[in-house]
Formats: C-alpha cells, structure tokens, sequence
C-alpha cells in the first residue's frame, strides 16, 4: 500500500512480528491480530508480560480485544478521526518527539502559497477538478531554492536522468514556526479533531480516546518506543490509504519510526501477499515496484519513461538501472540498447486495469479469457454476484485449486442457478478446471509480513494430474512460444524472447514429477552479470548499460553466490536472526533503521538501542543491517549539485525518498494530508466537513446492481463489517474443505449486540436475513455483549458483523457474505470498502438459493 | 523415594478400587498402583522444512514424509518466527495434501454444457494455449493514436497471494510477454 | 519393570490463552480423530466443539464475561482435556483395568484392553472421557503418550501460540505457575488461582492458572471419586459386570498384560 510508500519510501511493514515483544505500547487498530495472526501475537503477550501497553481499537471485542490491556470501542470507518484526534492531541499538548521531527521529517519544509487545505475549502484540497473529480497535485509542493546543477557531462543514463530533473532544495524552517511550514499546516489541518469532536464521529467515550493519547506519548520518548498494527481494519475504505497514512504520521511525530519496538506493522492475509506485491502480478507495476509503463503519460521510450518515474535526489535515482536489469533479465540478449532493451515491448496500460476494471471488462465482454489461480472471485470478490455474472460472460476459463471451490462451479452451483434464475444451458463459458498440487509438493518460498522470503522444500509428489502452479505457467510458457517460434511479427516479439528454457526441469530424487529449475530462477530474480553469468552481489552492482540482468532489484543479494540461497538460511537466533530467511532489502529487518540513533549517530538511549555509528571503525552497526550507506558518517554534509544519495546528509534516515526525510505531507490522489470522511454507505453526515460527506476522489463502478446506499438510508439503518475468524482464510477455499477447520467454524453467523437483537426479536441460534441493495444472505445470530451500539452525540447507532468465509461448496457451506458489499474504490489502490457499509437485519431465513 | 501407594497414602484418601473391587463378592483384582509401559510407534520419517500457507506470519513447519506419503506436519521448533507453534490453520496443514475432498483429475466443461467432463492433463494444456493464442491474435492492439501500446486486452490473470514468489515472477513475466495488463491478485482486495 | 521415568504433565494458564483453538487440531491431527459426526453452531460464543468427547480430546471453552454496561468486559478462553488426576476416577472404576498409570505417571486407556462398557465416563468428575464413535472404545487425551515416548511434547503444548500451554515436569510447572499466579495478582488480577494443586483429587498433572473462580470455566470447585458421591450408579456397574461375564474379560486383561511390548511394575522410584 502506498500509504507507508508515500511517508517512509518504501510499501512494505516497517518492522517484524518479532521487534513487538521489544515495544512499550502496541496499538492494534484495523486488525484482530490474535484472530488471524494467532502465532504472531505470542510476541505481542511477550511484551505485555514484560509492562507493555496493549491497546485494541475496533467496534468489535474480539478474541485480541480480550487479551489487551486496554480495549477501545470504535464505529466502524472513522479511522482517521480518531487517529487525526491523536496527532491533534500530540501537537496542542506538546508531546511530539521535537529533535525528530526537525531532523527526520519533512515537518520543517515549507509549502508552496497556492496551497488550499480542507479547513479552507470545506472538505477538499486545492487542485480538485469537479469534473473528473481527481486532483492536480502542483499545488502542494514545496517552495524551493534555485536548483544547483553539477558541473560535469552525464557519463551514464542515471546521471543523465537525474541531472536533467534536479531541483533546488525544498525551503525550510526549523523552528516549526512559519505559517505554511509542513507542520503549521498539520496543525492547522487537525485543529477541529479535538476529543470531543472525536467522541461525537468515533462513537468512542472521551475518556476512552485518552487513555490511548496519554499512553502514546508517555511512550514515546528516547527511552521508550510504541508500535502500530494494522489490517484490512485500516486499508478497506474508500479512504484505506489515508489511514495508513494517518498511522504513519503520528509515528513521525511521535519518534517511534525506524526505531527498536517502534514502526509500522502491516499484518499481511496471505503466506505471500508481500511476494504477490513485491513480484508483482498486479496491473500497475513490474518487479521491484516499478511502475508499469501507461499510454495515458508520455512513456514513449525508454527514456520518457525513466524521466518520468526516476526522481534525481534520493535511492530512486537508480531507477534506470532496475529498469533495464529488468528488460535483460526478461529479454537476455535480445535487449540492446539499440532496442531500448525491448523497452517498448512490453505492454502499456490502457487505463485502471484493477481487480474490479478486470471484471467489469470481463462482464463487457473486453477480457475474453480468464486464469484463476488460487483465488476465489465466484464467492471471494465484492458483490460477489456481479463477480459470477462477469464469469458467466467470459469465453474460457481456467481455475487452478486443490478443491472444486465455487468458482470452478459457478455455472451449476451458484445460488442463481440453483433458484433458476439463470439457466446453467445458457451459460457460454468454456470452463477448464486443473487441480493444483499444494504448497507441501511443491519447492518455493513465500515473502512472510516481515519482508522475510523464506524457502520450503517439496516433501512428495502431487497425486494425479495435480501439478504446481509454477509447473503449469511454465509449461504453458514453454506451448505458446513453440506456437510462436516462427513468428515475425513485431507484435510477437516480446513473447519470442521473452527468456524461458533455463527453467527446464531438473530431474530431483526421490519425485517422478519434477519442478521448474528453481535455482535458476532464483539467480534471475537475483541478479547476474550478463557477461560472466555470474550472479551480483546486491543491487549496488546492478548497472544501466545492459551489462547486468536482474528480474527483482529488491531481492538483489538473496543469492550472493552461485548455489547459495539466502532465503533457504536456517539458523534462528532470538532476536534479529539475520541467518534466518532472507528479508529484503539486503536482508534489513527494520527499515528506517538508522532513526534509532540520533543525528549525531548515539543511540536515543542505551534501552532502545539499535543501529548506531562507531566511531572507531567508521561504519554504521548494532543488531542489524543498518538500512544506510554503511560507512556515511552521521555529520557528512549533502552535496548540494549531488544525485542520489549524496544529496542526503549522515543524519538523513529515510533513504528511498527525494530529501531522505519522513514525508508527513505527502502527496496521493485524494490529498497530501488524511481528512476524515464517511464510508459510500453511512448511518451519519460527516460532521466536519458538511460538503463532503465521503472522499471526494473515490473510484465509482457503474455495473449492474451495485447501488449505494448513501447518507442514513432508513431502509438500511445498520452499520455491518465483514472479517475473518481464526479457524478459516479467506473465502474459505483453503479450510471449508478441511474436515478439522470446518467443524470449528461450522456456519456463517452475525455478531450481533443484545440491545439490537432484543429490538429484531432475535436470539442465538436463530435465522437472520441481512439485506443491502446489493444481495439478501442469511446467517445465524450469535448474540454477544462483545458488538454494542455507538453513540455519537445523542443518536445511537447500532452495528453489526459478519466473518467473509462461506460460499456454496465444501465441506460446510452457507451464504456468501460478500453478495452483501458494493463495489467502490480508494482512488489510490482501488481498494473496495467491506469494512464499513449499511445493512437491514430481520429474523427469518431466505428463500431457498435466491441471492 | 516415595513410593505410589505410600503416596495415596499420605494424601489420606484411600483407592478406590482397593476398597470397592470386593464389594459385590467377585474377586476383583485390585487396581494396583502400577505403571504400566506400552510401546507405541510415533510417526516417523524424512522431515522436510517447509512454511505454512495461510497467513503471513510466515511459520515454519517440518513436514513427515513416509514412502513417499506425508504423514504429519507440525510447526519447526528451530523456526524464529513460531518456535515450533502453530495456529489451527497451521495445525491442519496436514488436511491441505490428504484430504479426500481433494481433485486429482483435470475437468471440462465445454460452452453451454451441463456436465464435466474428465480429460488429459496434456490435451488441457494445450487447449488453453491455443485459448490465448487465438484471442490474443483476434483482440492485440500495438498503437493507439499512434502510439505503441502492445496490449492484449483479452487476456487476465487473478490470484496469486496465496502462491509462491517464483509462480508470481513467472506469471507476470509470461503474461506480460504476451501483452497482458489484467493482471491482479489479492493484494488489492 | 518399568519405572516411573518422571511425573509429566501441562500448566494452562488461561491468562495468555487467545481462544485460537490449535491445540484442537494439532491434537486431531496427530492423534487422527475425525471430525465430530455431530458438529453443529452451538450459538454460545465462538464454541462449536462443545464438549470433549470421543472425536475431541481437547475442547477450548469460551466464557464472555460481561456486565450489562460494559464496564467490566471479558472474555476469558480455557482449553480443556483430561487432566491426568493423580486419583483417577475412570482408572478405579475401570473393570478391565485398560486404564493404567504409564512411566509418565499420566493416565492412559489401552484400547486393546477396553471393551468400550464406558464405566470410565461416569467415573470421571470432568466428563473428560467418552465413547469414540468410530472406535466404540472409550477415548481421551493420552498426553500423545507416543509423542513422550521419543522425546517429544504433546501436540498441542508444542503448537500452543502463546504457550498457553506448557508441557514438563509437574512439580517444576508448579512453581513457574506459582511464580505466574502471583505476578497476575501483583498486577491487579485478584482473582487468579491455580486449580489443580494436590487439594484437587490428589493434584492434576494437568492444571491450571484461572482468572476466576472455577465455576465460571464450568470446572467443579470440589471434584469428587466415584465412591463419594455416585455409590448407587457404582453399584449397578458392578452388578452388571457379572451379567457381562465378567470372569473371561479379566482374562482377556491378562493375556494383554503378557503381551511382550508391555511391561509392568509397582512404583518403586
């Protein structure tokens, strides 16, 4: 999520499950940590045994709420009221961590005067175009000094780059004090959220809200340091992003970022949610975070394309070499520069081609053809009915599981047909399903949520006609090149080149079906010198000339030497235990690492000490790979005409980004500050800013049957949120068929509150229909003083909540919760908002398979 | 050393069955305080390290593998991250690979049909590839508005969260050879 | 002669359990239970395995503890299997003798020699003991016998996430909960307490760390042997034991007890 990207310079969690037991005060908010990271938490008690503060916030008392110190009730969306709350709180009472924040943000930096903040303009930034409903950013750069050029010639594409773009410096003022300094406009921004106001949105008691405030800043200081943990809690609302980055802001003045038992903890759902990212099969970008070229900016060539996304100051300016590492990795000799290393080969994207962009072209009729590798849209995907009808429209599919999960049977199985509505006879779809082997069969190694790749081994043979799922994609590489082999056309030529027979398998005893040849895919995405075919040694050495090929900079140096895979280390130690895994970049376990010293490279105290500077030999140590250039002294000054690094000081710890500082103001597509606005569906007004009720820039999809229920709709007077439970995953594809899970979690139930339940007649055990605009399911009730109603001001508003993991095969079944949601997006990842939405709840049960 | 029945003794409740065996006039034999030595086979074999593949905490396991068949996986006591725990999930890995519920033959369905049909892994894979041979040639646009752009607007790729690093490496590479731009997995949702 | 290797047995402190429920899997995987035939949503709490029985040798309760206001909140979990009574009931009443103390010094039902007549099952104060519905003879918790004989933990103290449950020496458990009990009261748990400790039957080689009462885990303050307070149910037991022929099941006991894998002693550690 670009919402740690756009503050820290890097999306991935900033620390490890591990670093909790090191924390004085963990704030769990967007997550049920216990719930669905059950073995991570066991560090979470670790610290509480040792003192620690463990706060909870969530509009439910869950299984994590039970085991915290302190258990805060919350409404359901209202994230950035509570935590803008706190950076108010931290601000007007002088507990922010001040020698930090001057050195280490961008709080001193002065904003340009066209700058409109929402306080202004009631709800919206300057820059924000009524019609598209996007923002142009231009206004919220910093006022700069007249740029200083380098004397000498380019010798390389990087340098070109980044002498071309160079700016001058951002102006600053380290008193804090000038009006459109980056923290003025904080303030100013946050000065309505004050506990009251937080009170009257959040649903949360006064008291309550301080409690968390003092605890925060009586645990932030030299000697102490809290933590964030998040989830989906945070990141599925129409404002997800901005939560993390209202999270991200109030650890930067805080002091927490960077530092031991300090950060920012993203609780990723998936075994390799981070891989999935960081290799991305996502339509935005390429390997290592790339961006993905566009047809809608100037990325006409190569260099276009660099002069675009390369920025001059800062770790980016190497983007030029990843990129053509990349193409040669991709391409091998094919790529010249002649060809712009077959830069223009690849695809441009059209457009969004997001999850929710893919299925509406699929229901019109655009995407033609479908795999569906170990996911679950049929039961899994928002409006989960729309999913089907998209499936139903396609010409061929493809599913690739372990089970016949619902996506696979759609066409016969699905709640419409089985109620007759659509007729299995006139679904076209052509529908090839191939069992998967699973994870035990197979080699590989997946990215954990603390950027650590880890490798597993294949323990035996899939039975049958299972096969990996790397098998598969390379076999059907391996076809369609031979189908393309004698191709000349231009349009052919990425598919011919692409480079392929190096992953011929390799026969591996005692198993008769053999893997693609791991090791050499490993070495590509490491990085090899293009000449030797040896691999580098890390992506310092990666170069942009052609003359290295490397299919991931940010896993550059999990194998150092030919055969020696890092990510297949296996000595814990109890602590950072860098021999274990592979953590990237360059096996770092805490990013941002070099803030847990002060400027002068000390650590900020003896009990906190991490990374810090040796005087004696001249380099950077502690318990980590320091994520700094190891021998830069903590007084080495910026170069003023200098790229890349060289224009950071010794003291500038955040090395991905332009000014090597922490970006409190930061610019994304709805906003360089997170703003408080209500969820598509809410029970309320968005009491501070009456013009804009919901984010201004959010994504609307305009397909069939996805109404919104917008502001107090009375036919849908109940707020609901939709999670996991502890004994399922996800759509329940992997344990609804799990005879042991599934009679743990036998059936969909809603959590509901006594004081509702008493209101609609309704007892444990009995029926409940839930009904949106969207789709009508059932569930049985559980009644539990665990939900409760919110009062904000003098209305009560009553919620509700329901796990997502049922669907209409396995071993247990039930409703699809997920009929229930609408598809909407953030306007910056276009992440949907299941967290937060309106229903109506009645007793009684549906009729039989009507959605 | 204290010996059993002393220690029933000193606890100053008598055992049951010395005081009840005879009460209906059989001669029951007493329960003597006895230990009693059974040897049983624990399940054994190959262990192999793996990581779980539910959520993202990323535990260690062994797998125990026995004449080719896996046996028994639990969490890997060497293993930072879990130090040999694991969640429910984690505990019923085993259930992933052996379970009956699982499909071990390639299916088909063709365009409007109501059944299954049972099929050749081979004849599969090679339909499929001709699948997106087919629309790729039918649907590819190289330039719009003169601009080169090479996308395959036909094609779409869902899933891979759940899937190892090398597959997601893979598949973007594969698809983007071919001009793919719908590619997603769960990250976004 | 087989000796008393060590007196094995769990701690469960209920303060760090988070209700997850892996030691009900990690117990069926290793021990190969099936699922419940009878599984069901119960609608109390987020327990759905109800009870131990036959297919569930570990069963997590979930006790929601909450006034009407609010102002006290709890939600309090406790897993829950045979708890290995130095006084075992289903021992004593057991006509057959299946049910033996091992070198563990736990208690364990040799399903060769059960004849499933389930006398163990009202013998048992916690209800710990059942009829396994595949295997017709009476089933719970071994302590993964198999497991301790090569060294290894039970399956579930092993995959216990926060060590909830923690498997060793019992006398060494005992202090390290003690030290725990009062650090919980020093921190403003007042109501922690061990249950367990030898005023319970003797002592439990499976014991526990509550944060109330035992009533409000459902556990009896005062568990009983059978003799004490079911001497009539105890009675027609007996009684029927002849009606059964009893005579020809002692000697099946005994050519078990010849068996060459099995060896037995009195205590004399």
């Amino acid at each position: 999520m670009p919402g740690l990207g756009a503050t820290n310079g890097r999306g991935g969690a900033t620390t490890t499950t591990r670093e909790m037991a090191e924390s004085d005060c963990i704030v769990i908010m967007g997550s049920n940590f216990a719930e669905n990271h059950p073995v991570g938490f066991r560090f979470v008690l670790q610290a509480k045994n040792k003192g620690a503060r463990v706060i909870h916030i969530d509009p439910r008392f869950t299984r994590t709420s039970a085991m915290a110190t302190d258990y805060i009730p919350m409404r359901s969306g209202t994230d950035i009221a509570f935590l803008g709350g706190l950076i108010r709180y931290m601000i007007e009472n002088n507990k922010y961590f001040k020698e930090y924040v001057v050195q280490y943000t961008n709080a001193p930096f002065i904003i340009k005067e066209e700058f409109a903040d929402t306080e202004d303009l009631d709800g919206i930034f300057s820059g924000f175009d009524e019609q598209t409903r996007t923002y142009d950013p231009s206004s919220w750069e910093y006022e700069r000094e007249e740029p200083i050029k380098p004397d000498n010639e380019p010798t390389t594409l990087t340098e070109k780059i980044a002498y071309e773009k160079l700016l001058g410096r951002p102006k600053r003022d380290d008193t804090l004090s000038h009006p459109r300094c980056v923290f003025q406009i904080i303030k100013k921004h946050y000065s309505r959220y004050t506990p009251e106001m937080v009170s009257e949105i959040t649903g949360t008691p006064v008291e309550d809200f301080l409690k968390v405030a003092e605890a925060l800043a009586e645990n932030s200081t030299p000697e102490r340091t809290s933590t964030f943990v998040y989830a989906m809690g945070w990141t599925q609302h129409t404002y997800g992003v901005q939560c993390i980055r209202a999270g991200a802001i109030l650890q930067g003045l805080l002091g927490n970022m960077g530092r031991r038992g300090g950060g920012i903890l993203a609780l990723r759902g998936h075994a390799n949610v981070q891989g999935a990212t960081d290799h991305p099969t996502l339509y935005h970008i390429l390997p290592g975070y790339l961006d993905m070229p566009s047809a809608e900016k100037n990325h006409d060539t190569l260099e276009d394309y660099l002069k675009d996304v390369t920025t001059p100051t800062g770790w980016w300016v190497n983007y030029p070499k990843y990129m053509v590492s990349l193409l040669k990795a991709w391409f091998g000799d094919a790529a010249t520069p002649e060809n712009d290393f077959g830069y223009n080969y690849l695809p441009k994207n059209l457009g969004n081609h997001s999850h929710y962009s893919i299925f509406r072209d699929a229901y019109a009729g655009i995407v033609k053809g479908m795999m569906v590798v170990g996911q679950n849209p049929a039961v899994g995907g928002q409006n989960a009915t729309f999913h089907r009808k998209a499936l139903a429209n396609l010409d061929w599919l493809v599913v690739r599981d372990p089970f016949l999960i619902e996506t696979a049977t759609f066409w016969y199985d699905a709640p419409e047909v089985k109620s007759g509505q659509v007729k299995t006879e006139d679904i076209k779809t052509e529908v090839f399903y191939l069992p998967s082997a699973v994870f035990a069969e197979t080699g590989g190694s997946f990215t954990n949520t603390s950027r650590m790749m880890q490798m597993k081994e294949k323990a035996a043979d899939p039975p049958g006609d299972c096969r990996s799922d790397l098998s598969f994609t390379y076999e059907l590489g391996k076809r369609l090149k031979e189908l393309y082999k004698d191709s000349t056309l231009k349009r052919d030529w990425a598919i011919k080149n692409l480079t392929w027979d190096h992953y011929e398998p390799v026969p591996q005893e005692p198993f008769k079906i053999h893997e693609p040849n791991e090791e050499a895919l490993i070495k590509e995405i490491n990085g090899y010198d293009t000449k030797t075919g040896k691999p580098v040694a890390g992506f310092a050495e990666l170069k942009d000339d052609g003359s290295t090929a490397c299919g991931n900079w940010i896993y550059s140096g999990v194998m150092p030497e030919e055969g020696k895979n890092l990510a297949a280390n296996r000595e814990g130690d109890d602590y950072t235990y860098l021999n274990w895994g592979f953590a990237w970049p360059a096996n770092r376990r805490l990013l941002y690492n070099r803030a847990s010293a002060r400027p002068d490279g000390k650590p900020w105290s003896e009990r906190k000490k991490y990374v810090w500077w040796d005087e004696k030999e001249g380099k950077w140590t502690g318990y980590d790979i320091p994520d700094f250039a190891v021998n830069k002294a903590p007084d080495t000054k910026p170069k003023m005409d200098g790229i890349g690094l060289d224009a950071h000081s010794g003291a500038d710890p955040f090395i991905m980004l332009p000014d090597g500082v922490m970006q409190l103001f930061a610019p994304l597509a709805d906003g360089p500050l997170p703003t408080h606005y209500e969820p598509v569906d809410t029970p309320v007004e968005n009491k501070l800013y009456s013009k804009q009720p919901h984010n201004p820039a959010t994504l609307y999809y305009d397909v069939p049957d996805n109404e919104l229920h917008g502001i107090a709709n009375s036919d849908y007077p109940y707020v609901i949120t939709t999670y996991r439970v502890t004994e399922h995953h996800l759509s329940g594809a992997m344990t609804r068929w799990l005879p042991w899970l599934a009679e743990l979690m036998p059936e969909l139930f809603l959590e509901i509150s006594p004081e509702l339940a008493q209101k609609l007649d309704l007892e444990s055990g009995d029926y409940a229909v839930i009904e949106t605009s969207r789709g009508q399911i059932e569930a049985r009730a559980l009644v539990t003083r665990r939900m409760r109603p919110f009062k904000l001001g003098d209305q009560f508003i009553h919620q509700v909540g329901m796990p997502i993991h049922w669907g209409y095969a396995g071993v247990v079944k039930g409703s699809v919760p997920n009929e229930l949601s609408a598809i909407v997006g953030d306007p910056n990842v276009t992440i949907h908002e299941s967290k937060a939405f309106t229903c109506n709840v009645r007793k009684g049960r549906i009729k039989q398979g009507v959605v | 050393m204290l010996s059993r029945r002393d220690f029933l003794k000193r606890s100053g409740i008598a055992a049951a069955g010395l005081t009840l065996a005879s009460v209906s006039g059989i001669q029951m034999k007493p329960v003597k305080a006895q230990i009693t030595k059974i040897k049983l086979n624990a399940k054994s074999g190959r262990q192999v390290p793996s990581v779980c593949p539910y959520c993202a905490v990323g535990c260690g396991t062994l797998i125990t593998e026995s004449e080719g068949k896996i046996v028994h996986i639990e969490g890997n006591p060497d293993s930072p991250v879990n130090h040999g725990t694991l969640c429910p999930k984690g505990a019923a890995n085993l259930q992933m690979p052996v379970n009956e519920n699982r499909q071990t033959k390639v299916l088909y369905r063709a365009p409007y049909s109501t059944e299954w049909e049972e099929k050749p892994l081979d004849w599969a894979m090679e339909q499929i590839a001709q699948r997106i041979k087919k629309d790729r040639d039918e649907n590819f646009i190289e330039k719009i508005d003169g601009k080169t752009v090479n996308v395959n607007p036909a094609l779409a790729s869902i899933g891979g969260s759940t899937l190892e690093n090398e597959w997601n490496y893979l598949q973007a590479k594969l698809f983007r050879g071919l001009g793919a731009v719908n590619i997603e997995n769960h990250a976004r949702i | 002669m087989a000796q008393l290797e060590s007196k094995k047995g769990m701690f469960v402190d209920t303060s760090v359990c988070t209700g997850c429920k892996a030691c009900e899997t990690a117990c069926k995987e290793w021990n190969e239970l099936p699922m419940n035939p009878d599984f069901g949503f119960t609608g109390n709490s987020y327990d759905n395995t109800g009870r131990l029985s036959g297919e569930n040798w570990r069963h997590v309760k979930f006790v929601e503890d909450f006034s009407e206001d609010r102002s006290e909140q709890r939600w309090m979990f406790l897993s829950d299997s045979c708890k290995h009574c130095q006084l075992a009931g289903c021992m004593e009443v057991c006509p057959v003798n299946a049910i033996v103390r091992t070198e563990f010094d736990t208690v364990y039902i040799d399903h060769e020699t059960c004849i499933g007549c389930g006398y163990c099952i009202t013998g048992c104060p916690f209800g710990v003991i059942d009829i396994g519905k595949l295997t017709g003879t009476a089933n719970k918790c071994t302590l993964c016998y198999d497991r301790l004989q090569v060294g290894q933990q039970p399956a579930c103290a092993q995959t216990c996430p926060t060590d909830s449950i923690q498997f060793g020496d019992v006398d060494e458990l005992m202090l390290k909960a003690k030290d725990r009990e009062k650090f919980l009261r020093d921190n403003g748990d007042s109501k922690a307490q061990i249950y367990g400790d030898s005023d319970i039957l003797g002592g439990l080689n499976v014991f526990y760390l509550l944060q109330d009462e035992p009533e409000k885990y459902g556990l009896p303050s005062n568990p009983q042997l059978p003799q004490k307070n079911m001497v009539g149910g105890y009675w027609s037991s007996i009684l029927s034991f002849v009606a059964a022929g009893f005579i020809s099941l002692l000697s099946f006991r005994s050519r078990r007890l010849s068996k060459d894998e099995q060896e037995s002693s009195d205590i004399s550690v």
